[in-house]
């Protein structure tokens, strides 16, 4: 059975960079300029994933994302990995969304997209790092839902899903009928780098934009958007106590090392 | 859905998870929690417990500190069934409308928190190492701590008007209570009515794996962190734990580098241990890798970059080029007193 797949991606700061973020103590907004974006890593293997099932059972993979206007570039970049089709939600009644309203939009603009029978997701973003959104994206649309994904092998033509769910310890094997959101982890597998080929047939591929009306049509009421439609909040920012005085152990290598295990040695750590 | 008045706290609940009829640790460390809170504020704490069999862990919440327990027993239940446990968890919100709902954030809890947030429609919020109680617009509102996103920022949560509010609490980060054999408190056992759309997804299978098992256990832990691969990968990290007499772990782009495994990973979405002695090598130090070893008694972070964030949390450090470093600790490490 060929599956119609929408694949959620996020656009995030590059994580080597994260230091130079900064947060608005007054409003709570995270400053990101001057830091390089990039596309979610473990997003990137929830659209791998994608790609692999259309080869197997055929279909089509729709990517989507939640952003502004420079987050087309992450759609671009999954189209010429091979994704079919791109979608954007954009639009400034988006901005300041906790996980509630994030996907509240995000469930609006799937039904704007069209029909679908698997919603893809990274397990977690790198920089909220909640992991709420694939189980809230579920509610929202009235699906099931298996998060923390390392595996997915599909029975009975590919109606229903047979995954490998990490769970401390070891895993859960669970079995789930579509249509359904499945998070995957990273290990689900290794993904594909674009191509000369995929990058030329990239920009031939539509990438469609749903706003706040767009979202509205869908049956979303615009106070469910955004900073709106969050019922958290950022309450302030301190430095938490150190607990630790750090001593820095100077000289070269050789001294240094001698120095460490001394100290550990003498402090009965080892 | 839910719309009680924010100013209610008279009731917390806490989600106790239970694995094979044992309570997870995490939930008698957030039962602590739910209990200091509700003392100032003279609420009462509800634990709800879903399972096959229930009996000793409710008891054992009891004794721990719940005032009434919830045990919603069903064969069926054995296993983590996401849709069934979402259900019969707002089902007890509804019904017992608590200000407060604290979950341990398991990969389990990470699943059914945001989904009976969104149920309900209120706000959650994830991985806290803290909550507490404050005055805010006068009325007393709980406060979620959670790390920010470098060296030692925390970022403060709030929920101002919708209830409950809801958390999940990182695993480790808080101490238990000591339990009182003599307390008293209401046991609710019941069997929850389910049909087909409660198994929608269904787990029909625990399988044990091997590995990261003795990382909570171990006296040391030595952690590479992505920095540590220019210096020689997993080899060496294995060589100086095997000098230190410890085991291995390692940060997430370590993981993702696949140079540690996924089971093995410290901090946020991993492990947190607290060994004696915890040495990171070549990780710059992202909080939501170093609470996963903020307890550990001694930490020593080695990093080519003197100003990571993960000398902020260290007890020692030596900032240098790990492939003179490493060499020269394993050798100081082999070396007889």
């Amino acid at each position: 059975m060929p599956l119609r797949i929408l694949v959620c991606i996020k656009q995030v700061p590059e994580p080597e960079q994260f230091d130079r973020m900064t947060l608005d103590p007054a409003t709570g907004s995270i400053d990101r300029a001057g830091i390089a974006p990039v596309t979610n890593a473990v997003d990137r293997h929830a659209l791998e994933e994608a790609l692999r099932i259309r080869e197997a059972l055929g279909g089509a993979v729709t990517v989507l994302t939640m952003g502004p206007p420079q987050a087309r570039k992450c759609l671009e970049d999954a189209l010429a990995m091979g994704a079919d089709r791109g979608v954007l939600l954009c639009d400034t009644a988006f901005a300041g969304a906790d996980t509630l309203a994030t996907s509240a939009v995000l469930a609006a603009g799937i039904r704007s997209a069209g029909e679908f029978d698997l919603v893809l997701c990274g397990n977690e973003s790198v920089d909220g790092a909640t992991g709420q959104v694939p189980a809230q994206l579920a509610e929202a649309l009235g699906w099931p839902r298996v998060t923390f994904a390392r595996k997915i092998e599909w029975v009975q033509d590919g109606r229903i899903a047979r995954v490998e769910r990490e769970i401390e310890g070891g895993i859960l094997r669970v079995e789930v009928g579509l249509p359904a959101v499945i998070a995957v982890v990273k290990r689900i597998n290794r993904y594909r780098l674009p191509t000369i080929f995929g990058i030329l047939e990239a920009g031939k591929k539509e990438i469609a934009e749903v706003g706040c009306s767009g979202c509205e049509c869908a049956g979303l009421v615009a106070a469910a958007m955004g900073l709106g439609g969050s019922p958290t909040r950022v309450a302030g920012i301190f430095q938490s106590h150190r607990k630790r005085q750090v001593e820095m152990i100077g000289g070269d290598a050789k001294e240094a090392a001698r120095a460490l295990v001394a100290r550990l040695r003498e402090m009965d750590a080892l | 859905m839910m719309h009680s008045n924010p100013d209610s706290m008279k009731e917390i609940l806490v989600w106790a998870e239970q694995r094979d009829g044992r309570l997870m640790p995490v939930a008698l460390e957030i039962l602590r929690k739910a209990r200091e809170l509700a003392g100032p504020l003279g609420a009462r704490v509800s634990a709800v417990v879903i399972g096959e069999d229930c009996s000793v862990c409710a008891a054992e919440l009891v004794a721990h500190g719940a005032d009434r327990v919830f045990a919603a027993q069903d064969a069926r239940l054995h296993l983590y069934q996401a849709d069934a446990f979402t259900a019969i968890l707002c089902r007890i919100i509804v019904e017992t409308r608590p200000g407060l709902v604290l979950l341990g954030a398991t990969s389990v809890g990470a699943d059914l928190a945001p989904a009976a947030a969104a149920r309900l429609a209120t706000g959650l919020t994830a991985h806290c190492t803290d909550v507490h109680v404050e005055q805010i617009d006068g009325r007393a509102q709980p406060v979620m701590t959670v790390p920010g996103w470098r060296g030692s920022m925390m970022v403060k949560i709030v929920c101002p008007e919708k209830r409950p509010v809801m958390a999940t609490i990182r695993p480790g980060v808080m101490d238990r209570g000591v339990p009182d054999a003599s307390r008293r408190g209401q046991i609710v056992t019941f069997e929850p009515a389910l049909g087909d759309g409660d198994f929608r997804a269904r787990a029909l299978e625990w399988v044990p794996e091997a590995g990261g098992g003795e990382l909570e256990q171990a006296k040391v832990v030595v952690s590479g962190g992505f920095g540590f691969y220019e210096a020689g990968g997993t080899a060496l990290l294995e060589e100086l734990a095997l000098a230190a007499g410890g085991v291995t772990a390692g940060s997430r782009p370590a993981c993702d580098a696949g140079w540690v495994p996924e089971s093995r990973l410290i901090g946020q979405s991993g492990r947190t241990v607290s060994p004696d002695l915890f040495i990171s090598v070549g990780a710059s130090g992202a909080p939501h890798y170093t609470t996963g070893f903020a307890k550990s008694k001694i930490v020593v972070a080695v990093d080519r970059n003197p100003k990571a964030p993960v000398f902020d949390v260290a007890d020692f450090g030596i900032a240098g080029d790990l492939r003179e470093v490493l060499p020269a600790l394993v050798e100081e490490l082999r070396r007889k007193t």
